[in-house]
C-alpha cells in the first residue's frame, strides 16, 4: 500500500484561502504542515514497533494590532478551521500587547529548492522494510552479532500564507536511516547512518558494513586515562557538537551581554576571528546537499547566510525585529548547517597521527556553561585508540566537557564534507571529519 | 461515550473556546460568532473504535487496540514586561495497533471517519505483514484484563482552559516585575504550558476506557549579568511541573518568590569558583529527583535491559535480567525505589495504562537490591521465571504509554521514587551532620552514557557546607559519578517530612522519538565523597 499524493500547492493555497476567509482579525497567517510519516524500527535481530501517520497541522496566527496568538488543530472541516480562528482571535484579543510585534510578511520570493522525492513518497511498507531484513540477515548469517536500526521516511509540504498576499509552498520528502550493531558478547557497538530526502541516494549497505565493521573492531575495550588527546572526529561527530552552536548563534542574546558571542563591554563579537581561519560555517537551502526550505516559519526568504568565514565570525541571526532596532538586514535562523575548509581523507588524519583518539559520534549531549559553550557528553558506538598512525584497539567510551568553539580553534586538519544523520541534533548538516588537538575527556564510561 | 461533535462540546469546546467566550467582554461578542459544532458526518467515537477493533480481527489480528485521542497544549511565554507568544494547540485522531501472527502493525489517522479508520486498519495490518520475519520470536502478551466501561480524571481542580489567558500574563509580568527590581536581574523570561489529554481506549479484550488527564508547568528564569558584562547567571528550574490543574500554578506564588530567585541569580555572580575535588554532597529532592531519574528509573526499563533501545536511548547496566535481578546491591538497606502510576498529582499518574492494564505499585530496589523492572504486557512474561520464583503472577506494571493518538505504545517510566527513611529528618539535619560538603538545589545540566554508568550533573544553586553550616555560595560545579558507586555511597536521607517531588515535563526515548511526563518523589540525601569537577572556562 503506498501513501496518499502530498498536498498539491494548490490544495494547499486552496486550504489557507478558505481559512484566510474566516478571519476578523487585522492580521491572520496560516501555517501548514503535514503528509504521511512512516518509520520500521528493529531490534534484537526482529522487527519491532512500526508504523505509519497520516497528520496535518494547520496553524493559525491572528494579530489585532499589536494583540497577536497562536492556534492549531488538525481538523480540516469548515467546523474545525472556524474554531481554530475563533480561538486564536479569542486569545489574541485577551492577550497583552507585544512591543515588539510587526507586520506581516507581504509576497516574497522564494529560490526554488528541490527537497520531494518520488522514490521516497512512493514505498511500500514492504520496500521500506527491506533495509531491517538486510541488516538483520547480515548480522544472524554472522552469528555473533545483534541489529538494532530505524528507517523513517516522510513525504509532506509546508506552506505558509497570509491576508498581506504572501504565500510559500514547499513540498519534501526525507528519508533517515541508522543502524547499531552490537556484539553477543555486550562488548562491542558499531553504529552508522544515512540520510537524505532521495531514498534511491541511501547507501544501506555501506550503513551496514560500516556498523558491522566498528562492532567487530571495538570488541573488548580497554580503559584510557582520561586527559587532553589528539582526537580524530568523524563527521557525525563533529556534528553532534557544532550543531549544538545553533542557538547561541543568535545576535540578540550576544547584545545583551548573555551569549558566548558578547563582546566584554557590550556588543557582539562580529567581525572577531573567532575560530581556525580555514574554518567557514554557513547555512544555504539551495546548497546540493542541504536541501532545506527556502523560507522560515514565518515565511521570510531563506538564502545563503555565512556565520564564519575563514575563523571570522560574520553575522549572527538577527529576527525581524532585532533586525530593525539594530539597522540590519533579517538572516533567518542558523538552521540547516554545513562546515567547510579541507579535504583531507579520514585515512590521512589517522595516517599522521602518532597518538590520538577516533570518534564515531557522541551521546547524551548537554550544556554545561553557556559563557564558553561549553558542553559534556560521551563517546559513544565506536571509540579507538590511534598509534602510530594506525588504529591499535578498542578503547572504553570517554566522557568530555569540552566547547565548539575551542575545539574549531585547535583544528589540525579538516576533511570533505558529509551530510550526517544526525542523531543528536536532526535536519540537514552537512560537516567534515575534523583532527583536533587538546580535546579535553575528564573521565572514563564502562558503558558499551 | 458519544461522538465527534458531543466530544468537542463536552470536554474541549467547553474548556476553551465557550470559556474563553464566557471572559470576554459582551463586545467581543465571541459566542455568536461561533459556527455550529455538528459536522454532518460525525461518527459515534465508540463506533469507530468498535470499527478498529472489529476491522482488525477480521484482518487477522490476535489482539489489536485503538485509541481516539484529543491532545491539547498551551504555551505562553513571556519576557521582562512583554508578551512573547501565546500559542494553543489541538490534535485529534486514531491509532490503531495491530497483532498479526506475533508481529505488531501500527498506523494513525486524523481522519475520523468510517473510511479513514478502515485504512489506517488496513495500513496497520499491511505493516504487520511487511514486518513478519521468518523464525522471528512471536510476541506475546501477558494476560489482559477487562474493562468495559472504566473512566478515571487526574487530580485537577481548575482546568486551565477555563483561566483567560490575559489572567495567566498577568501573573507572569508581576512576577518578571518583581525580579527585575533585583541588581544586576536585566533579563526576565517566563512562560506557563498545559496540557490537556482526552482519551478513549479500547482493545480485543473488551475493554473500553476513557481518561482526562492534565498537566500543568511553570518556567522561571531571571537572569544577572555583571555590569562589565565579564559574567552572566540564571537561576532555573525553580518550580516542578505536576499532573494537576491552574490551581497548582497559584499554589507556586510565582511573584512572591520571585525576588528570592532573583537574588539567587544576582548572587551567582559573586560566588566562589569551587575548588574541584572529593566532597561529601547533601542533594536537595529539587536536583536529587533527576539523578534518579537518569541514574535509576532509565536503567530499569526493560526494554532497554533487553536491547530494544540499542540504537538510541541505549541499554542498560542492570542487564541480562537473570544476572541482575535479586543479586545487585544498587544501594544501602534503607534504600527503596518505588515504581508507580498511583501518587497524587504525578506526572506519570493515570487510571489505565496504554495496554489498557490498571497499573499497580512495585519495588524497584528493594532493601537496597535490584527487585523488579518497568514492563508493559509484551514484556512481563520475559520475567516469567522471576514472577514464579517469588509466586507472584506474570502482570504488567502498567507501564505502556504513548505521547499521542499518533504514536505507537511502548515502555515508558512510571514514576519513581526514592521513598523516605525511618528517622524523620530533613534538609537542615543533613547540613548540620556535614563536616565539609556542598549543598545543590535544582536540576541544572545533566548527562549519561547509553548504559547509565558514568553520569555528570550540574545544580542551580551551590552551597558549600563547613562544620554542618552553609558558609557561602559555590558555582561551576558539577560532580561525576559512576552510578552503583554513587547509590552506595548514600549514608543519610532525610524521612517523610522531606519527602517531595520533582518532575520533568518532557522526557525522550524511543524512535520515532516520544516525549512522556514524569515525577519522581524523593528526600534529600547525602553522598560521600564524590568527584567534584569545575566547569568554568576562561573565554
Amino acid at each position: 500500500m503506498s501513501a496518499e499524493p502530498v498536498m498539491t500547492r494548490e490544495q494547499a493555497r486552496a486550504l489557507v484561502e478558505r481559512v484566510v476567509k474566516m478571519s476578523t482579525a487585522d492580521e491572520i497567517q496560516v501555517n501548514v504542515s503535514g503528509g504521511h510519516q512512516t518509520n520500521v524500527r528493529f531490534a534484537d535481530n526482529r522487527i519491532s514497533t512500526s508504523g505509519g501517520v497520516n497528520d496535518l497541522s494547520i496553524s493559525v496566527y491572528s494579530g489585532f494590532g499589536p494583540k497577536h496568538a497562536v492556534s492549531s488543530t488538525n481538523d480540516v472541516s469548515d467546523a474545525g478551521l472556524e474554531r481554530a480562528v475563533r480561538r486564536s482571535e479569542a486569545l489574541a484579543r485577551l492577550a497583552p500587547a507585544d512591543p515588539e510585534a510587526l507586520p506581516l510578511l507581504g509576497a516574497q520570493t522564494y529560490r526554488e529548492t528541490r527537497s520531494y522525492f518520488e522514490s521516497t513518497a512512493a514505498l511500500t511498507p514492504q520496500a521500506r522494510a527491506e533495509p531491517a531484513r538486510v541488516a538483520i540477515a547480515a548480522a544472524k548469517a554472522d552469528g555473533t552479532l545483534k541489529a538494532a536500526g530505524f528507517v523513517a521516511t516522510g513525504a509532506g509540504i509546508e506552506a505558509i500564507g497570509n491576508n498581506r498576499g504572501l504565500f510559500a509552498y514547499q513540498p519534501s520528502t526525507s528519508v533517515n536511516y541508522t543502524l547499531t550493531v552490537r556484539t553477543t558478547d555486550g562488548t562491542g557497538s558499531g553504529w552508522a547512518g544515512a540520510d537524505h530526502p532521495d531514498w534511491s541516494r541511501i547507501d544501506f549497505k555501506a550503513v551496514g558494513e560500516t556498523a558491522v565493521r566498528k562492532a567487530r573492531l571495538s570488541r573488548n575495550p580497554q580503559p584510557i586515562a582520561p586527559g587532553r588527546y589528539t582526537v580524530i572526529l568523524e563527521p557525525q561527530a563533529v556534528g553532534d557538537l557544532v550543531q549544538r552552536m545553533t542557538n547561541a548563534l543568535n545576535a540578540r542574546t550576544a547584545d545583551e551581554g548573555r551569549s558566548a558571542f558578547a563582546k566584554r563591554g557590550g556588543g557582539t563579537r562580529i567581525g572577531e576571528r573567532i575560530v581556525d581561519e580555514r574554518v567557514t560555517l554557513f547555512s544555504d537551502p539551495s546548497d546540493p546537499q542541504l536541501l532545506g526550505a527556502p523560507f522560515d516559519d514565518q515565511g521570510l526568504p531563506l538564502t545563503r547566510q555565512t556565520w564564519i568565514e575563514q575563523g571570522v565570525l560574520k553575522t549572527l541571526a538577527y529576527s525581524r525585529f532585532w533586525a530593525g532596532k539594530q539597522g540590519r538586514e533579517p538572516t533567518g535562523s542558523a538552521g540547516a548547517l554545513k562546515l567547510t575548509g579541507g579535504n583531507a581523507s579520514l585515512d590521512e588524519m589517522i595516517r599522521s597521527t602518532p597518538r590520538g583518539v577516533l570518534v564515531t559520534r557522541f551521546w547524551y549531549i548537554r550544556p554545561v556553561d553557556p559563557r564558553t559553550l561549553l558542553l559534556t557528553g560521551l563517546t559513544r558506538d565506536g571509540t579507538f585508540l590511534i598509534e602510530d598512525g594506525k588504529i591499535s584497539r578498542s578503547v572504553q567510551n570517554l566522557r568530555f566537557n569540552e566547547s565548539p568553539l575551542f575545539m574549531l580553534n585547535n583544528v589540525e586538519m579538516i576533511g570533505r564534507p558529509e551530510r550526517i544523520a544526525g542523531t543528536e541534533g536532526g535536519g540537514n548538516v552537512v560537516l567534515p571529519a575534523l583532527k583536533v588537538r587538546e580535546f579535553n575527556f575528564t573521565s572514563v564510561s564502562e558503558a558499551v | 461515550m458519544s461522538n465527534r461533535r458531543d466530544f468537542l462540546r463536552r470536554s474541549a469546546t467547553a474548556a476553551s473556546v465557550l470559556a474563553a467566550g464566557r471572559l470576554l467582554r459582551p463586545a467581543d461578542a465571541l459566542a455568536h460568532a461561533l459556527p455550529p459544532l455538528a459536522e454532518p458526518e460525525t461518527v459515534p467515537i465508540e463506533r469507530l473504535l468498535a470499527d478498529a477493533i472489529g476491522g482488525a480481527k477480521a484482518g487477522g489480528a490476535s489482539f489489536a487496540d485503538a485509541r481516539i485521542g484529543r491532545y491539547r497544549r498551551q504555551f505562553l511565554s513571556t519576557r521582562e514586561q512583554q508578551i512573547v507568544n501565546v500559542v494553543d494547540t489541538d490534535t485529534m485522531g486514531i491509532g490503531v495497533r495491530v497483532l498479526v501472527r506475533g508481529t505488531w502493525g501500527f498506523a494513525a489517522t486524523r481522519e475520523l471517519t468510517t473510511d479513514g479508520v478502515a485504512r489506517a486498519v488496513r495500513e496497520a495490518l499491511a505493516i504487520a505483514r511487511a514486518n513478519r520475519l521468518p523464525g522471528a520470536e512471536p510476541v506475546v502478551l501477558a494476560p489482559g484484563e477487562r474493562h468495559p466501561r472504566a473512566t478515571w480524571r487526574s487530580a485537577y481542580v481548575t482546568d486551565p482552559w477555563d483561566v483567560p489567558i490575559e489572567a495567566k500574563a498577568e501573573l507572569l509580568l508581576r512576577a518578571n516585575a518583581e525580579a527585575g527590581k533585583v541588581p544586576n536581574v536585566r533579563f526576565v523570561t517566563s512562560g506557563m504550558s498545559f496540557v490537556k489529554e482526552e482519551k478513549h481506549y479500547a482493545n480485543t479484550d473488551g475493554s473500553l476506557i476513557t481518561q482526562t488527564i492534565v498537566r500543568s508547568n511553570v518556567s522561571f528564569v531571571p537572569t544577572a549579568v555583571a555590569s562589565d558584562s565579564s559574567d552572566f547567571q540564571a537561576r532555573d528550574a525553580v518550580i516542578q511541573p505536576a499532573g494537576r490543574g491552574y490551581e497548582y500554578v497559584l499554589a507556586q506564588d510565582v511573584v512572591g518568590n520571585a525576588r528570592k530567585w532573583a537574588e539567587e541569580a544576582a548572587e551567582k555572580l559573586k560566588a566562589k569558583t569551587v575548588e574541584p575535588g572529593r566532597y561529601d554532597l547533601v542533594l536537595h529532592p529539587s536536583h536529587l529527583f533527576l539523578t534518579i531519574h537518569e541514574s535509576l528509573a532509565h536503567p530499569t526499563e526493560l526494554d532497554r535491559a533487553m536491547g530494544h533501545e540499542a540504537n538510541y536511548a541505549g541499554t542498560s547496566f542492570l542487564a541480562p535480567p537473570r544476572e541482575k535481578l535479586g543479586t545487585t546491591k544498587l544501594g544501602p538497606e534503607f534504600m527503596n525505589i518505588l515504581g508507580d502510576r498511583s501518587q497524587e498529582g504525578g506526572c506519570a499518574t493515570i487510571g489505565y495504562d496504554d495496554d489498557g492494564v490498571r497499573p499497580e505499585d512495585f519495588l524497584i530496589v528493594k532493601n537496597g537490591i535490584f527487585n523488579d523492572y518497568q514492563t508493559t504486557r509484551e514484556q512481563a512474561p520475559w520475567l516469567d521465571w522471576w514472577y514464579k520464583r517469588q509466586n507472584k503472577p506474570t502482570r504488567s506494571h502498567g507501564c505502556a504509554h504513548a505521547d499521542s493518538w499518533s504514536s505507537v505504545q511502548f515502555q515508558r517510566m512510571p514514576n519513581v521514587s526514592l521513598l523516605p527513611g525511618e528517622r524523620d529528618i530533613g534538609w537542615d539535619d543533613l547540613i548540620g551532620a556535614t563536616d565539609r560538603g556542598i549543598a545543590i538545589v535544582g536540576r541544572g545540566s545533566y548527562s549519561i552514557d547509553q548504559q547509565r554508568y558514568n553520569a555528570q550533573f550540574g545544580g542551580q544553586v551551590f552551597y558549600e557546607i563547613r562544620g554542618g553550616k552553609i558558609v557561602g555560595m559555590l558555582k561551576d560545579v558539577a560532580y561525576q559519578m559512576r552510578t552503583p558507586d554513587f547509590w552506595n555511597a548514600m549514608d543519610m536521607i532525610g524521612g517523610k517530612s522531606s519527602y517531595e517531588p520533582g518532575a520533568t515535563f518532557s522526557d525522550g526515548k524511543g524512535e520515532p522519538g516520544q516525549a512522556n511526563a514524569v515525577s519522581h518523589w524523593c528526600v534529600p540525601s547525602r553522598f560521600r565523597g564524590q568527584t567534584v569537577i569545575n566547569t568554568g572556562r576562561s573565554r
